[in-house]
């Protein structure tokens, strides 16, 4: 039961940080993103990519997998993963933005995610990949309790980021400005802000935060190109359940859906994990409609 | 008559080229001075100020501020172009405080004057101070729109545009609001303003366009149309049928 627990609040974690992105995407450019899942190989791979160009220039941090050269590769692959969003929002998202209906953005969503993950399997092959060989053995916290460093590594980085980006919202012009871009473009526009210039952030913090949970996933599984595909539905269930454009509310639907992924082959079989997340979004968007977390529109609080 | 600030001209303008709502409108601001533009429903006045604004596009005509031509401007940058402007509906964002609703519309200047015009704002507009720290969905539609002057102001822009300030509002509040406006006057500020409270509109500026049907109809001293018949049936129905 206790190591049920810490898996799920690991798979949580993970999966926050990439609702998060989701969330703020979601809520800030209006619509539902299903490359964003995608963003999350990409992210994952690129990192890969960069580890073996750059090589392991430094052994592993002890008492962690990886050492400095995987924290280089996630920088790389931040950058990449930030470019390759803001190259799909001026090629895609941008024009039919401006002319077509909501519905045609979501598709074209579709459209790019399996274009992005074809060019991951084209590059990188289909089989599994590590970031590391190293064997990491889980240490003791308690009797009932085993936790791998890099899973506890995983979840603080998760912490500092959320309290980072909370920060960044609420005391920054350009965090201030994203919200405001959430209720009314036009009144921020009219507020003489350049809205192309917040969207494009946008899209780079939300990129960012994908690469990062790929490389994190990639850190505690293993890679494979349809980690994101994955991914995609704990991804909507948790910024869905949060309430979209909530940072924190995201935190805590990855929570949710990572528990209740994890708690639940406790009581079901395993095959049917998958599933136990959407009965608790259903049941919660009976009472809430809009998330635990959610105002009547979508707003990044 | 006071020197021409904003300068309209032949403007044809409409979210779709071939559809234009605003067919050929001509009208001209002076500098303190205040201007009403009125007219039935559908005549186009919002589409007026939004083609102004850069929110609707001009297809043809040409808009000017100071003999400097600023058709089809982008919105973000109406502040450089010395406007301000303060949309119907959704003018305040309720989900941000009214803090961060006064620091979004500072966002063009710089910190220092950003915080002194903002400590102005809350001087001028005191009703605000007490819900600083509070989401701006707590005011109501007096307050908000209080709040909405006052960002505006901000950028001490020469040119403020209003559309429909007294809708929503009670009888009270309206002559609040309009009081507020004579004030602003006072300061060198000019103010285009559309409004469906016709005789408010008449009493309080000093010129009156009358737009029906996206066209120019009567233009005037205020007071001179306040007691014209032809303007009377324009909102009657019998002189401009009504879309």
């Amino acid at each position: 039961m206790l190591q049920a627990l810490a898996d799920g609040i690991l798979t949580g974690s993970i999966i926050a940080l990439g609702a998060i992105g989701l969330t703020l995407t979601m809520g800030i450019l209006r619509f539902a993103n299903f490359a964003h899942a995608e963003l999350i190989t990409w992210g994952a791979y690129m990192a890969l990519g960069a580890l073996a160009i750059t090589g392991t220039f430094a052994g592993p941090i002890s008492p962690f997998s990886f050492g400095l050269p995987l924290v280089f590769a996630t920088l790389i692959a931040v950058v990449l993963t930030a470019a390759l969003a803001l190259l799909i929002d001026h090629l895609v998202f941008r024009p039919l933005r401006s002319h077509t209906s909501h519905m045609t953005v979501v598709f074209a969503s579709f459209g790019v995610s399996l274009l992005v993950r074809m060019v991951i399997l084209l590059i990188f092959g289909g089989s599994a990949a590590y970031y590391s060989n190293e064997l990491q053995i889980a240490i003791r916290v308690m009797p009932g309790l085993r936790v791998m460093p890099d899973h506890v590594f995983t979840l603080g980085l998760t912490l500092a980021i959320v309290v980072a980006l909370h920060l960044f919202l609420q005391k920054t012009r350009l965090g201030l400005s994203m919200r405001a871009l959430a209720e009314n473009p036009d009144l921020v526009r009219i507020n003489g802000i350049d809205t192309r210039v917040v969207v494009r952030w946008t899209w780079v913090i939300g990129a960012a935060l994908a690469a990062v949970s790929g490389v994190l996933y990639g850190l505690t599984v293993q890679l494979r190109p349809e980690i994101g595909f994955q991914l995609l539905l704990p991804l909507f269930a948790a910024a869905i359940l949060g309430g979209v454009g909530n940072v924190f509310g995201a935190v805590i639907g990855g929570l949710i859906v990572g528990l209740a992924e994890s708690l639940s082959v406790l009581f079901v079989p395993a095959g049917y994990k998958m599933a136990v997340p959407f009965f608790i979004l259903l049941a919660v968007l009976y009472v809430r409609p809009n998330g635990i977390f959610g105002a009547l529109r979508g707003g990044a609080k | 008559m006071s020197p021409l600030l904003l300068e309209i001209r032949d403007v044809v303008a409409g979210y779709r080229p071939d559809l234009p709502i605003l067919h050929g409108v001509s009208l001209h601001v002076g500098t303190a001075e205040m201007v009403t533009v009125i007219g039935p429903n559908g005549a186009g006045k919002s589409t007026l100020v939004k083609s102004v604004a850069g929110l609707v596009p001009i297809s043809a005509g040409s808009v000017a501020i100071e003999g400097t031509e600023v058709t089809n401007l982008l919105t973000h940058k109406l502040a450089t172009a010395s406007i301000a402007y303060v949309p119907q509906t959704a003018n305040v964002f309720t989900s941000l405080t009214i803090d961060e609703n006064l620091k979004l519309g500072a966002s063009t200047l710089s910190k220092a004057d950003a915080g002194r015009r903002i400590a102005k704002a809350y001087e001028d507009f005191p009703a605000l101070t007490q819900y600083r720290g509070q989401k701006a969905k707590v005011l109501s539609g007096g307050q908000r729109q209080m709040l909405a002057v006052a960002r505006a102001l901000l950028t001490e822009p020469r040119l403020l545009m209003l559309d429909e300030p007294s809708a929503g509002l009670s009888p009270l509040m309206v002559s609040e609001v309009f009081s507020r406006l004579k004030t602003l006057i006072a300061t060198g500020v000019s103010i285009l303003m559309v409004e469906q409270n016709v005789k408010a509109a008449l009493a309080i500026s000093d010129r009156t366009y009358v737009l029906a049907e996206g066209r120019n109809r009567i233009d005037g001293d205020s007071a001179k149309l306040a007691g014209d018949t032809e303007v009377a049936a324009i909102y009657l129905g019998a002189g401009g049928r009504k879309r």
